[in-house]
């Protein structure tokens, strides 16, 4: 690993303190860190339009153009539509002529709309029906293995459980009765496929903490430490120096924190509020 | 102040203190836990395996960093897997900070690649994929309904050139390819709603097979789709993922990092059940007052 | 006018997509092309918008003064950085020194012009001055030094190995851990929030525990394993069947409601 690339993960290293040192309170490194993110980011953002979209859809098209002539000449004098109607999107920084930036902003809203009606109806509605309307596997009902996705009983459950908490999502009629029966079926459905749902919301949450980990140890801590298998021909002592460095800021951290917890405790402070 | 509602009101912190003490030890800890693969991620594997040499894959990488830790594993071993199968990757990224995600991964990759190794008993060479002959990748361009719906009728509409700022005519391997009906499979790994797109918009008019790479919080949702055979297969989450490497026979951060899940996970179900003891005696107490 | 011809569009060009969907055509096909294209160029001039927000919420609260001023900068020099790096291409195999004494001489010319422009300094002809004289100096090492250039129309920027090493050292560490906060916070959650008050609840905390504890090694992981698939497969997906149909039907007459007029939330007030 050259000094300077273990130079920029050192740094990466210390953002990804700064931030998990807000888990212990706001300070100074998190603020910097997310004034950081905000501006890079935002930066990128213009960045991967600029090359990414404008440039090649927009520019190069009217590039055989003039600009004296407002490119009206260009081979493709047509893309010259979109540009004026792109424009018009700043008016919106005039509040008098804030109604022009509707025009283009109603063309885009009418395109993707009457895009979304006719694929949203067949995609997410009906060929979900479909799905849910395909006979049951009557012959092997009880199925061949533990809890057998394929059997009967679970093809009638899928089409059940749909009905029942489609119907308790139907809030225009009273949840009594019979009907009331069946909505509470559809929320009991509801609520496994919630728990399910949650169960892997837990395992996601805590794999981006894991990859964390990862990054300090086998990014970070093993280049610092030229661990075996990483034979690094660049290795020197300043990586280690860098690498204790940024603990060391860290810690001092630590210090203040806890000294100011300390005189905090000693003076006698205001009571503090009972709520919890 | 009893123990109960001494325990109800302990400092977050203290908890967050916890976790990382029980995450540290894991990673750190010798111990393995068993992979066991799933058909919906089986099916992804195996159509990339039964797939010929130079048939194009497409890779839709939705994903911004936030969601590198589960999705970033998933394309480094399905892309391994289709280069080493000698198949051909076009790349998108319809995420804002998906771009850069891509082009970390073609580094990674193409280092990766230069060495010969063996997977599943088979050897490959080492071999150095190239730009424009053994991948393409397009680049962003926002309002990813509207990209997916124009890719369906050539993807020279959106994308003219590639994200380097190549003219998509003069890539080798974009000669002859000009929409869906030229690719064998696209996978979609994705973090958020471009998925829904990739369904209604991609798979749902113009009916090529697709296969999702989800995060965890996402993949429950998209089991309907996958029993309308809307979609042919499902990574969710670093479990997908760590199937994925194990199915590869290439394992790497997924499958160490499940490893760790297993504590945490096991700490988070005792601070449920404390929680919940502690709710219940809390509440008994006050009935008896 | 000002309402009428926005409505009179969302409905002529949402009626057209639609026609279009059920009556395909090569011409409507390239039409529709078309159409796809110009709408994306057109949204990226409304994205745009946003940057110009963030450059103005910055500057306003480096002007106040107030408590904590001093981030914006940061802000708002690494956009500038950012941008820079993203806008320039690097000589290959040149010293990087030069380029970064032109973006530092760049940077402070802008913080010489915010403080003219903005400030209540009493030297503020002083700072425009100097701002300008930095500039000159700006525009002369772009000029003359040959280790670096700007691209504006090609894209070599993207591959500058100044942005991508704030990609890959700074985005992505930043991004990744901010997110992985969340690891923290649901696991105190779990420890408050979720109880088995009833019913219900108790259910989704089975499921979840069913889900969770999946990839136990041993017999019971393995029955684990299969229960937790088949809660996917079979009730999860009936319920998250109804929830997709329901969005579906939701999207559908949302849709409906714009290209007829009744929804006109879009428009704003005026």
């Amino acid at each position: 690993m050259e000094f300077t690339t273990f130079l920029w993960t050192t740094f990466a290293a210390f953002l990804t303190l700064a931030v998990f040192s807000f888990l212990y309170k706001d300070n100074p490194m998190y603020k910097f860190a997310e004034h950081l993110f905000v501006g890079v980011s935002a930066g990128y953002f213009v960045i991967i339009l600029w090359h990414g979209a404008l440039v090649p859809n927009l520019f190069k098209k009217l590039a055989d153009g003039d600009w004296y002539l407002l490119w009206l000449n260009a081979s493709e004098w047509w893309y010259f539509v979109p540009f004026i109607l792109g424009v018009m999107m700043f008016a919106r920084f005039f509040k008098k002529s804030s109604w022009i930036s509707r025009w283009p902003l109603a063309m885009y809203i009418g395109i993707s709309t009457g895009l979304a009606i006719p694929l949203e109806m067949a995609n997410r509605v009906n060929r979900q029906l479909w799905a849910m309307m395909e006979p049951i596997n009557w012959s092997s009902f009880w199925g061949e293995r533990y809890l057998d996705i394929g059997s009967g009983y679970s093809e009638l459950l899928i089409f059940v459980g749909t009905i029942a908490a489609l119907v308790y999502f139907f809030f225009s009629k009273a949840h009594t009765g019979a009907f009331g029966a069946v909505a509470k079926f559809g929320i009991w459905t509801l609520m496994l496929g919630f728990g399910a749902s949650f169960g892997f919301t837990v395992m996601a949450r805590i794999s981006l903490f894991i990859n964390r980990i990862q990054f300090l140890d086998i990014n970070w801590g093993q280049a610092a430490f030229d661990a075996s298998g990483t034979a690094n021909e660049n290795y020197h002592a300043g990586f280690q120096a860098l690498f204790w460095a940024v603990w060391l800021i860290f810690l001092v951290y630590a210090v203040f924190e806890f000294k100011k917890y300390l005189n905090s405790k000693d003076k006698p402070s205001q009571p503090e509020s009972t709520q919890a | 102040m009893n123990f109960f509602s001494k325990l109800m009101q302990l400092d977050r912190r203290w908890v967050y203190l916890l976790l990382v003490i029980v995450c540290l030890s894991a990673y750190y800890a010798d111990f393995t836990v068993p992979t066991i693969v799933e058909n919906e991620t089986k099916a992804i594997y195996d159509f990339i395996e039964a797939l010929e040499p130079g048939e194009i894959i497409f890779v839709a990488v939705d994903y911004d960093p936030s969601s590198q830790a589960e999705l970033h594993p998933m394309t480094y071993a399905l892309v391994e897997h289709a280069f080493r199968k000698d198949l051909k990757v076009i790349f998108t990224a319809l995420s804002q900070n998906g771009p850069g995600m891509v082009d970390q991964a073609l580094r990674d990759l193409t280092d990766s690649l230069k060495l010969p190794k063996t997977y599943n008993g088979i050897f490959y060479e080492g071999k150095e994929i190239v730009n424009g002959v053994d991948y393409t990748f397009l680049g962003y361009k926002p309002y990813y309904a509207i990209v997916i719906t124009a890719m369906g009728q050539d993807y020279r509409i959106l994308f003219p050139s590639d994200y380097y700022g190549t003219p998509l005519d003069s890539i080798p391997m974009m000669k002859r390819v000009h929409n869906y009906d030229d690719i064998s499979l696209l996978v979609d790994i994705s973090s958020g709603s471009i998925t829904d797109a990739w369904i209604s918009y991609g798979q749902g008019k113009f009916d090529f097979p697709l296969a999702l790479g989800l995060t965890g919080v996402m993949t429950a949702q998209y089991y309907p789709f996958l029993q309308s055979k809307q979609i042919m297969g499902l990574m969710g989450g670093l479990l997908g993922a760590a199937q994925y490497e194990h199915l590869a026979d290439n394992p790497g951060l997924a499958k160490d990092g499940m490893r760790v899940q297993l504590p945490a996970h096991l700490l988070i179900i005792l601070f449920i059940i404390i929680g919940n003891v502690g709710y219940l005696v809390t509440r008994y107490r006050e009935r008896k007052i | 006018m000002k309402r009428q011809l926005p409505l009179i569009l969302v409905f002529v060009f949402g009626t057209l997509m639609v026609i279009q969907y059920f009556v395909p055509h090569e011409n409507s096909e390239t039409v529709k092309g078309f159409l796809l294209d110009w709408i994306v160029i057109i949204g990226i001039f409304a994205l745009a918008l946003g940057l110009w927000s963030l450059v103005q919420v910055s500057v306003a609260k480096i002007n106040s003064r107030k408590e904590n001023w001093e981030y914006p900068l940061v802000t708002l020099a690494s956009l500038v950085m950012m941008m820079f790096f993203g806008f320039t291409a690097i000589t290959e195999g040149a010293s990087l020194w030069s380029y970064f004494l032109a973006i530092t001489v760049f940077l402070i010319a802008l913080w010489m012009f915010l403080q003219g422009f903005m400030g209540q300094a009493a030297n503020r002809n002083m700072k425009l001055l100097s701002g300008l004289g930095l500039l000159i100096v700006f525009s002369l090492l772009a000029i003359f030094d040959s280790s670096w250039e700007f691209k504006f129309y090609t894209a070599e920027g993207l591959t500058n190995q100044m942005f991508v090493h704030f990609f890959d050292y700074i985005m992505i560490p930043l991004q990744a851990t901010m997110f992985a906060l969340l690891a923290f916070f649901i696991t105190s959650a779990s420890y408050r929030a979720f109880r088995a008050r009833n019913l219900l609840a108790t259910l989704l905390l089975i499921a979840a525990l069913i889900v969770m504890l999946r990839f136990t090694p041993g017999p019971w992981g393995e029955y684990l394993a299969k229960t937790s698939a088949w809660v996917m497969n079979v009730p999860n997906l009936a319920a998250q069947r109804a929830i997709v149909i329901g969005i579906g039907l939701g999207i559908v007459a949302t849709a409906l409601k714009v290209i007829l007029g009744i929804e006109r939330g879009y428009m704003g007030k005026g």
